[in-house]
């Protein structure tokens, strides 16, 4: 009966929408940005603490649907102790991901590559994505962004 | 032979069946599922009779209007002006020159924030509007407000999402120029008393602005009886296109109120030393206007008038009641919006889901609802929501449509567990 909706809604997704990780302030941050999306009110915080070109830490804050919350909740555990350099390669391949249907998911998306149902979810994929252009935002130090 | 009340009939299932056959679109299926079509408080759908009625414009005597004299262009003039007229009746304006056709809602209550709004309102003066409008009734009186140095005063809602009734009329005082307030809510369905409102406001000599854009297709409107001084929708929520919409003024209140926008239609004689402009309601319509938009509204308002308001209502309202019942009965599904008169709209949210993801489930079923914040976001903020889900009614949705919402809701809540 779900079987289409079950590539969107998988268990991961839920589980991480549930009870999303690395949820909450982080006061060690030095950068952070605010991110919005004001269609269907999703907001979410990403908080960074950068140092040597590494992500040390990585949480994030908000209200926003299944697909959003789980997308920053697996988006801060991949991210955690990679280089600024592969943290803008994975944005490339996740963005790759969600918005093209050729793209492969590839062994270096890891739990990511659960996200690739979005696709076939046009509207959905601005929740996908949300976190990763608050991500970008913060590491560009440029504040808030919004996604509409 | 019997006869009986007009005023008193309902619409029977088979009834409705037979009004469903006249929307083409609502034939098919969605993923694979029947459409189940509920965003009618975002647009509706159009009948056939007003299809036909565009199609038979463009093939048979479509023309520029009120300034040809030849065949083509009196037979547009005259379809065009007819269904000014049909307007006028429907909400029993007292005079045609009362009916200003817009491009929707949203510019008729621009037009009066910028011509009515602009000449009244002052420094320090204030505008009243409720806690539950739609943007398009806030953000123009923001605008003039910024521009006057005026005030936007909000009359609060109370938890069932009714005007405070008492703290609107405390509102109500010696600077304030104009209330503005949404006859029927669109994120919460609540009725407005927009009689009584309008009562109170007159007793201190205040003009009243009614937003009509979703009650004009869920109850019968007689703009005398409220005594509204002005009353704005959109024909797409009316069976009609988009693109076309309604601005009433009474008539002593437009006369002495200057043009929006200038250009042609809206003058009487030009020179370039002075401009006469026309009587109304041309003053107010520059340019050549959507002519198959007005002429399919006539023909809208023609389709609900024979179908009956009192019937639509009655209808809509027992179908409402069924879907408030059944949606209640679902455990962690909340309203948003219980106010005692209430029509078409229901408001929800579900314990641990968002809006957003019952939206895309309900789709995948083949139900149409909208998931946000329907443009009402102070609405959100007042109720602490991020976003709502909402089902809205027409008089073509059905029990068995119902059925099919509470069933899908149920499958929602089974796969997030
Ligand atoms: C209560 C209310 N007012 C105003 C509007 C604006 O109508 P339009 O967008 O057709 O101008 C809407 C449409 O959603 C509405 O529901």
């Amino acid at each position: 009966m779900f079987s289409d909706l079950r590539d969107l809604y998988q268990e991961v997704i839920l589980d991480h929408y549930k009870r999303p990780r690395n949820f909450g302030l982080l006061k060690s941050a030095n950068r952070e940005a605010e991110g919005h999306n004001p269609l269907c009110g999703d907001q979410v915080t990403i908080y960074l603490q950068v140092e040597d070109g590494i992500v040390k830490d990585i949480r994030f804050q908000g209200a926003g649907c299944a697909i959003s919350t789980a997308s920053a909740s697996l988006m801060t555990d991949a991210l955690k102790g990679k280089s600024l350099q592969e943290v803008e390669a994975l944005f490339e391949r996740f963005h790759r991901l969600v918005t093209d249907s050729s793209a492969e998911a590839g062994p270096e998306l890891g739990k990511l590559a659960i996200l690739a149902g979005v696709r076939e979810y046009p509207v959905r994929v601005k929740c996908a994505t949300l976190a990763w252009h608050t991500l970008q935002a913060a590491l560009r130090g440029s504040g808030t962004v919004t996604t509409e | 032979m019997t006869f009986t009340a007009q005023a008193h009939r309902t619409l029977t299932p088979a009834a409705v069946e037979g009004l469903r056959a006249d929307f083409p679109i609502l034939r098919q299926t969605v993923y694979g599922q029947p459409l189940v079509y509920l965003d009618n408080a975002a647009t509706t759908q159009k009948p056939q009779a007003v299809l036909d009625a565009i199609a038979a414009l463009y093939t048979g005597y479509y023309s520029n209007i009120h300034r040809g004299v030849h065949h083509l262009s009196q037979l547009s003039t005259e379809a065009h002006e007819q269904a000014r007229t049909k307007v006028q009746q429907f909400i029993n304006a007292r005079s045609d020159r009362e009916i200003v056709f817009v491009r929707g809602c949203t510019e008729g209550i621009n037009l009066v924030a910028q011509t009515f709004g602009r000449e009244r309102v002052g420094p320090g003066d204030e505008i009243v509007i409720s806690a539950m409008e739609h943007h398009s009734n806030i953000v123009p009186w923001q605008m003039l407000c910024q521009e006057k140095g005026a005030v936007l005063k909000v009359a609060p809602i109370d938890d069932r999402g009714e005007i405070m009734l008492e703290a609107f009329e405390q509102l109500l005082g010696e600077r304030t120029k104009l209330v503005a307030v949404v006859h029927l809510s669109n994120a919460l369905g609540t009725i407005n008393p927009v009689a009584r409102l309008i009562e109170l406001a007159h007793a201190r000599g205040i003009p009243v602005l009614v937003d009509g854009a979703q009650a004009v297709s869920h109850m019968a409107v007689d703009v005398q009886a409220l005594d509204c001084d002005f009353y704005v929708f959109s024909g797409h929520k009316l069976y009609a296109p988009t693109g076309i919409g309604v601005l009433y003024g009474k008539a002593e209140l437009l006369e002495a109120m200057s043009p929006w926008q200038g250009g042609g239609d809206m003058i009487r004689s030009v020179s370039f030393e002075k401009t006469i402009y026309s009587d109304l309601p041309y003053k107010f319509e520059a340019g050549t206007p959507d002519i198959a938009g007005a002429i399919a509204l006539g023909v809208a308002v023609d389709y609900v008038q024979h179908i009956g308001l009192e019937a639509i209502a009655g209808y809509e309202q027992e179908l409402l009641d069924y879907a408030t019942e059944a949606l209640t009965a679902i455990d962690g599904v909340k309203l948003i919006g219980t106010a005692r008169d209430k029509a078409s709209v229901l408001s929800f949210v579900l314990a641990g889901v968002h809006p957003h993801d019952i939206g895309t489930i309900l789709d995948r079923k083949g139900i149409a609802v909208r998931a946000g914040h329907h443009c009402a976001q102070p609405v959100m903020q007042r109720f602490k929501v991020p976003a709502t889900a909402r089902a809205s009614f027409a008089f073509y949705n059905t029990r068995a449509e119902v059925d099919a919402l509470v069933a899908a809701i149920q499958q929602v809540q089974e796969m997030f567990g």
